[in-house]
């Protein structure tokens, strides 16, 4: 069996360690003797929308945030909305997750049209959330740090991937966090998010290998280091928001 | 002499201090904060007069060092700087170095100042003071929860050096495109300082996206030769803007296990001597190019450069080495990718299996987000690792982190608290052994405390 992770723009939005959600994605299908392909897909390079199982898109400073989203307004755009109605499955990280969803208004000039594959639409606020993030979810607890001023508002087509426990979460408001759309999902937790959160990293596996490869089981892997790391978060998050 | 506010400030400021030294707690920043609060203006009133002037050295990585080296070459030409030795380098340290450094009417007892500078309070300080030179040694993205995008902080470093009168000279590294590109904004001189080897460096900039596009135009960077992380020989593929000519030059490097030969080179050919660095590490030999550069801009005579940076011994957890219980023990302060990847560059360029006694928390000093550890090259130090003791407020993250890179579990030990965690770590290396103690700020400042306390090295702030 093998496995295909594109990494977009990961020269330009892979600022936050958002490098160890490819790692990590990677080193658990090898784990599982899955053999694993990583490509590079960057601005101004046309993208192979048949070919990944699995999008990674993280978070970039404002520069590169700009040139990303004059690509993705152009046929890099066009591609990676056929990669998802293709069957992949995506997981997207701060930045990544606002140029999915519908629009980005900034506090000044006109709102900037994202790709629209997410029903959520994210506005600049005034504050930065700076911290410690927890969240529940149905399939588990997310732990992570937080650092955007985007405020982020779900629409009915997108499900909240969990509930703030501890942090601001999509918006500081409604105690909602990332997002969930068919197999896309968007959040806004650094950390680097999968080592901490392996229940997630195997969702994705498991939907991308689906893609080609029909409904497959994974074999469980002896996560202690995972939990441990995930606890010790979490107390640290409780402690120190 | 100083005016009466700044003579009042300084005299609180010598009490607080006092008072702290006198109950047994030195190295805190309080004396200067005092003095800060009764006098914003302390730090320019206090400088202000200082024969040879005052020198800044900022920038992410190498400003401990790079400081360092150039106080040794003021002192070896007969100078007496003032400085924030402790590495205590927001404009509180600052003032509580001049404090220390007064007399009690407010008098230097030096003649220059000498301070390293928290490169996100550098646009603040240049606003404060008129240096005679600043120094900034390279701008990694560093503490994300603290100094926010690189780009903003470069942009912010730029229009204070705009400002700066043009009798300031700037002190620049011309391998690393965003520092290089500060130049131009400033109306009066720079030097630049690189390294030229043709045999040091590879040709593909490491996996850190903090400048892979031009600073002017944004079109991607081209790299002839890739020194350390974005470091190296780059060039716009679009505008033109390449690495400016250097005034310093290593022309070659030859690395050891104890430190590096260079020989240096510059726009005249054979106007320097060689250099010895006694200090492993690429990034050191750039400390040094550092540090010969702002001593030209100092004038200081080329002779007593080379001879000070010849005998300069490493500054709190930078590659220091001190003995514990018939060990050596190096002790490596790791904070940001880039960074760690040039200690672990250097740790690994003599070959070195190292056992490691690892250790990363998240306060303030640290970074509060330990998400950095998943862009450090953890992956070309696995191989190596023959044993790792890791602690620290976030030693699980740690642990997570060396599993993925592929280090085997029962190579990886998890102790909680520092005393049980060096023990472990000290047992398991033979005697004669070697023992590499990679940690964060706090970390480095909790293990440095418990091996003072055992009498193997001298606390911090008497170093």
């Amino acid at each position: 069996m093998d496995l295909r992770i594109a990494h977009l723009y990961p020269d330009l939005m892979s600022i936050y360690g958002d490098r160890g959600n490819v790692l990590a994605l990677a080193q658990r299908a090898r784990w599982r003797d899955v053999a694993v392909e990583v490509r590079p897909y960057s601005a101004g390079v046309p993208f192979d929308a048949e070919w990944p199982d699995l999008l990674f898109f993280g978070g970039g400073q404002d520069v590169g945030q700009d040139i990303v989203g004059a690509d993705l307004a152009g046929p890099g755009g066009d591609a990676v909305r056929r990669m998802v109605a293709g069957g992949a499955a995506a997981l997207l990280v701060c930045g990544g997750y606002q140029l999915f969803g519908h629009e980005y208004v900034p506090e000044q000039g006109a709102p900037i049209p994202g790709l629209g594959m997410l029903d959520v639409r994210t506005r600049a606020g005034k504050k930065r959330f700076v911290g410690n993030l927890v969240a529940d979810t149905p399939d588990g607890r997310l732990v992570g740090f937080e650092n955007h001023s985007g405020r982020t508002y779900l629409g009915p087509e997108a499900k909240p991937l969990g509930t703030v426990v501890v942090g601001h979460g999509n918006n500081g408001e409604d105690r909602t966090e990332g997002a969930v759309q068919g197999r896309v999902i968007g959040t806004y937790s650094h950390g680097s998010c999968l080592p901490k959160n392996p229940w997630l990293a195997d969702k994705l596996l498991g939907w991308a290998l689906e893609r080609r490869h029909g409904a497959v089981s994974l074999r469980p892997l002896d996560d202690a280091e995972e939990r441990a790391a995930s606890e010790q978060a979490a107390l640290v998050a409780r402690a120190r928001p | 002499m100083p005016d009466s506010l700044a003579t009042l400030a300084n005299a609180a400021g010598k009490i607080t201090r006092l008072g702290l030294t006198l109950s047994g707690r030195g190295g805190t920043a309080l004396p200067g904060l005092v003095t800060l609060q009764l006098d914003p203006d302390f730090i320019a009133a206090a400088t202000r007069a200082l024969p040879h002037g005052v020198v800044l050295v900022s920038g992410t990585n190498g400003k401990t060092t790079t400081a360092r080296m150039l106080s040794d070459v003021a002192r070896a030409a007969g100078w007496q700087p003032i400085h924030n030795r402790s590495g205590s380098n927001l404009e509180r340290g600052i003032a509580g170095a001049l404090l220390a450094d007064a007399t009690w009417r407010g008098e230097p007892r030096g003649d220059l100042g000498l301070f390293e500078v928290d490169e996100a309070s550098l646009p603040r300080v240049l606003g404060r003071v008129r240096p005679r030179a600043v120094v900034i040694t390279n701008l990694f993205r560093d503490q994300l929860d603290r100094y926010f995008e690189l780009d903003q902080l470069a942009r912010r470093i730029g229009d204070a050096i705009a400002a700066l009168d043009p009798s300031v000279t700037l002190v620049l590294n011309a391998d690393d495109p965003i520092v290089a590109s500060l130049g131009p904004r400033h109306r009066g001189a720079a030097l630049y300082f690189g390294v030229d080897d043709p045999s040091v460096g590879g040709s593909v900039p490491q996996a850190i996206s903090d400048a892979t596009r031009c600073p002017r135009c944004r079109a991607p960077l081209r790299y002839a030769r890739v020194v350390l992380a974005h470091e190296g020989d780059w060039s716009c593929t679009s505008c033109g803007l390449t690495r400016p000519a250097r005034d310093v030059s290593a022309s070659r490097v030859a690395l050891a296990a104890a430190g590096s030969e260079v020989a240096l080179g510059g726009p005249v050919p054979g106007a320097f001597d060689d250099l010895r660095v006694p200090l492993p590490g690429l990034y050191n030999v750039y400390n040094a190019l550092a540090t010969v550069a702002a001593a030209r801009a100092l004038d200081i005579e080329r002779a007593t450069v080379t001879r000070a940076i010849g005998s300069f011994r490493a500054a709190f957890g930078r590659l220091e080495q001190v003995d514990v219980a018939g060990r050596s023990v190096r002790l490596v302060l790791v904070k940001n990718p880039a960074g760690f990847n040039a200690a672990i560059a250097a740790l690994l360029e003599t070959g070195r299996r190292p056992r490691l006694l690892a250790a990363l928390n998240d306060r303030d000093a640290d970074g509060r987000d330990v998400s950095w550890i998943w862009d450090a090259d953890f992956e070309s130090l696995a191989p190596s690792v023959d044993h790792a003791v890791v602690t620290g407020l976030r030693s699980r993250d740690l642990a997570n982190r060396l599993k993925y890179a592929g280090v085997p579990r029962e190579r990886v030990d998890v102790v909680d608290g520092w005393a049980a965690a060096i023990d472990r770590a000290v047992g398991g290396v033979p005697r004669g052994g070697e023992l590499v103690v990679l940690a964060t700020y706090t970390a480095m400042l909790a293990l440095r405390g418990e091996l003072a306390r055992r009498g193997h090295v001298a606390p911090f702030w008497e170093d």
